[in-house]
């Protein structure tokens, strides 16, 4: 495992890098959400960002993807997170399109994924519970038996991008109790399918999620997306890729972010002199810089070792997770309180820097929660 | 490729051959080891040939120039000479300041002459040296230092004293930032000269540490007189040479302590859970006590960041890129995890982690509460922890004055 970009992905950062400056400014999603847009990102950038073969980064070539794995895709993830673009990668090709990448039938790839990464289609995966915070095998939804198929009833939660999906992949169980490790299947649903409602949530980062609603959905075996009742290790692997993802996301953000408030600190003066020379913000300016180039580090590892399979890369993405989601905060606050009053103001952009990292930080778990799966998957 | 497999069977093989049995698996705790100079003492007596086999090869400094006594290697091949002393569990032959410090220093700023009389002793583990940088009144503001060095003929007279000098009285030499110009803007009048610790007016005096056993000294200069030519790097301008042997050195002691922690979290043995189960407990597969379990944990967790890190340098460099800022932070970071861990390793013990010395306590119990407090000086020695983070938020972050 090499940590140092290749020059194909120096080349792809720096078109992400470019793209991002010219097309996706941070006012870009002050304005989204001022008009209250119903996808919450916009379809026209979405297509150019297939056209230029980012949607197709981590998939093979055989359904026009690049191949280029989660390292290669990290390095535009992050470019984007610098400007809080809000497309849906997350949703769309690392949830649902790796779970129908990893679990899916011939028929299900092949209807989905060539669209998909044309930019053609959406997807996304509801896995969120009321009651299941990030444990994944709490799933209470239900896949009651009906003839040859099931019925699904349930509800799920912040659903990424849920509303403008044109597929979600639907964790429910078919067989066991609430949080049983075993007996979860995912089944691939059509927008359309009747029975399944949706609703628009807004939180804190004004991105696309939904509420959404099964009431006795039919489905059949031709739905199922892997194995029946063994869908949790699937779910597992699925929300590792997507965990990376949204890590490379924060790398971004928090560079960004750390990047600004120490321009500000260079710039903005009291006592006649520029607020930078204070010691107590020049410490804390590089205990920032330290967390930042350890989460640096460590998601690099983190899709190195997914994309090449290694035995312990669950644990490096819990390391990733681990770290940024600390780090991401750490950065968010103490850009915040170095920017002083105007930091507050919802007219400076800093703040949505907090927003979307207190979003992220609790997204496929904080850091608490990757330092147990750490220490369980170490056997402690 | 097929060059370096070919290295590596041969040195394999030469290990094996040359290493005495008495030597494989000896575990080498910090200060442990074998130092070298004419005090030398060999700890097991197998130690002694060992020295003397691994020097002939070079392999004591496995990179430097062979003229002087170095191994010639590159920087592949000597990664797997360390491969190959870690698989067969063999200890260095030689550690100490003359490889950390002074030899590479001379390497770079020392004129024919002093490279060929120190690196090849230093090699051989012939002269011990230590490192006269500090004084009661110049520690993190080491330019202020106020050890005299009066010109006379062609000799420096020195008078003063140097403070915190670790193994002073276990040295043959020191390394020694005298003023040679007081008149001169502070960092403008020190000059770097190499001391034999045999002169007339050197003297020496131990100071106790909080873990107890000290290496620490105080030593004094007492109308010492030492040729001009023992001067490395121009007169007045010795500050040039300290600041890059700092470098030396905090590299060393970051390598030290990110390569202590190693294994915390690499692959499944963890020796902080290990330990945690004998104290603390099993309680359904976790261990007993939540709390030290999640700190275990961030503990595993920081010491992977960190070695990804360096790892991270490692690999940026062979790929041929400059030196990114991310080292800066190295030793800071290392030294700071180090403390965490130590600190971690006697609360796990509980009451058994506060043994000083004799009964009711395991020697391995005394042994981790003395590394706790003397890990206490990580932070300090080799600039402290704020002197680093003022030099990353001026160096790297471009922060004004
Ligand atoms: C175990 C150990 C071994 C050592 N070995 C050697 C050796 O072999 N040779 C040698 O020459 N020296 C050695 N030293 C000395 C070491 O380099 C000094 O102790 C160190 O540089 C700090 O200097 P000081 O002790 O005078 O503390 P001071 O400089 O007085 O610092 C006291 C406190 O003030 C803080 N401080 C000082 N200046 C600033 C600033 N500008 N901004 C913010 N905070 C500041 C420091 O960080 C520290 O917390 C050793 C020290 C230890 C602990």
């Amino acid at each position: 495992m090499q940590l140092v970009l290749t020059e194909d992905q120096e080349l792809l950062a720096k078109t992400a890098a470019d793209f991002a400056a010219e097309h996706s400014p941070v006012s870009r999603v002050r304005a989204l959400r001022d008009a209250d847009d119903a996808d919450g990102f916009s379809r026209k950038l979405w297509r150019q960002m297939a056209e230029l073969g980012w949607v197709g980064i981590p998939f093979p070539e055989e359904f026009g993807g690049a191949d280029m794995g989660l390292s290669g895709l990290s390095v535009v993830l992050e470019a984007l997170g610098r400007t809080l673009a809000p497309e849906p990668f997350l949703s769309t090709v690392l949830l649902g399109g790796q779970a129908l990448l990893l679990g899916g039938s011939e028929g299900q790839k092949s209807e989905w994924l060539p669209k998909l990464v044309e930019g053609e289609r959406l997807l996304t995966l509801a896995y969120q519970e009321r009651r299941s915070r990030y444990d994944l095998r709490c799933v209470a939804t239900r896949a009651e038996r009906d003839g040859s198929g099931w019925r699904l009833r349930g509800e799920k939660i912040q659903v990424l991008d849920g509303t403008c999906a044109d597929g979600i992949v639907v964790v429910a169980r078919t067989s066991g109790e609430e949080r049983a490790a075993d007996g979860i299947t995912l089944f691939a649903l059509r927008r359309d399918a009747p029975g399944l409602r949706l609703e628009r949530q807004h939180r804190v980062d004004s991105r696309n999620t939904a509420l959404v609603f099964l009431d006795g959905v039919a489905v059949g075996a031709e739905d199922v997306v892997g194995a029946e009742g063994r869908g949790g290790d699937l779910l597992e692997r699925v929300v590792d890729r997507a965990t990376v993802g949204i890590c490379a996301e924060m790398l971004g953000s928090m560079s960004e972010a750390f990047e600004r408030t120490l321009g500000y600190l260079k710039q903005r003066e009291q006592f006649g002199v520029p607020i930078g020379s204070f010691q107590a913000l020049k410490h804390r300016a590089a205990q920032q810089f330290i967390e930042i180039e350890l989460c640096r580090s460590a998601v690099m590892a983190a899709a190195r070792a997914v994309d090449d399979g290694v035995e312990d890369a669950a644990r490096l993405v819990s390391l990733a997770k681990a770290r940024c989601s600390d780090a991401a905060i750490l950065v968010a606050d103490e850009s915040i309180q170095m920017h002083g009053g105007i930091g507050m103001t919802d007219e400076h952009e800093i703040g949505f820097y907090l927003k979307r990292a207190r979003v992220a930080e609790l997204t496929f778990g904080d850091a608490a929660y990757h330092r147990d799966r750490w220490a369980r998957l170490g056997g402690y | 490729m097929a060059e370096l497999d070919e290295f590596r069977a041969q040195t394999r093989q030469w290990l094996k051959a040359n290493a005495p049995e008495a030597i494989t698996g000896l575990a080498l705790t910090e200060g442990g080891g074998n130092w070298g100079g004419r005090r030398a003492t060999f700890e097991p007596p197998e130690m002694k040939p060992w020295l003397e086999r691994m020097a002939e090869r070079g392999w004591t400094a496995p990179t430097w120039p062979r003229e002087y006594g170095g191994g010639g290697l590159s920087a592949a091949e000597a990664k797997v000479l360390q491969q190959e002393l870690a698989r067969l569990r063999l200890p260095l032959p030689l550690t100490g300041f003359g490889l950390t410090m002074i030899g590479p220093t001379l390497l770079h700023f020392g004129n024919e002459e002093q490279k060929r009389e120190h690196i090849p002793k230093i090699c051989r583990g012939e002269i011990r040296w230590c490192q006269g940088y500090s004084e009661p009144n110049a520690g993190s503001d080491l330019a202020s230092l106020q050890t005299r060095a009066d010109r006379d003929g062609d000799d420096f007279v020195i008078n003063g004293s140097k403070v915190w000098t670790s193994y002073a009285d276990l040295s043959d030499w020191i390394f020694a930032l005298v003023r040679s110009d007081p008149k001169a803007k502070k960092q403008e009048g020190i000059t770097f000269l190499l001391i034999d610790m045999d002169s007339p007016g050197v003297s020496v005096s131990p100071i106790g540490l909080i873990s107890g056993k000290s290496p620490f000294c105080e030593t004094r200069f007492d109308d010492v007189r030492v040729p001009v030519r023992n001067a490395v790097g121009a007169i007045h301008g010795g500050w040039t040479v300290a600041k890059a042997l700092l470098g030396f050195e905090r590299n060393m002691i970051a390598e030290v302590f990110g390569g202590q922690a190693r294994g915390g979290g690499q692959g499944r043995g963890s020796v902080l859970a290990e330990l945690a189960r004998e104290y603390l407990g099993d309680a359904g597969g976790a261990l007993g006590d939540p709390v030290l379990r999640d700190e275990i944990a961030r503990c595993e967790l920081d010491e992977r960041a960190f070695h990804l890190t360096v790892q991270r340098a490692r690999d940026a460099a062979k790929a041929g890129h400059q030196p990114g800022p991310e080292s800066s932070l190295f030793k800071v970071y290392a030294t700071e995890l180090n403390k965490r861990r130590t600190e971690l390793m006697v609360r796990i013990a509980g009451p058994h982690g506060l043994g000083w010395q004799g009964a009711g306590f395991a020697d391995d119990e005394i042994g981790r509460t003395r590394g706790w407090l003397r890990a206490r000086g990580n932070s300090i020695e080799g600039g402290t922890s704020e002197i680093q983070l003022n030099i990353i938020a001026k160096r790297v972050l471009g922060l004004p004055d």
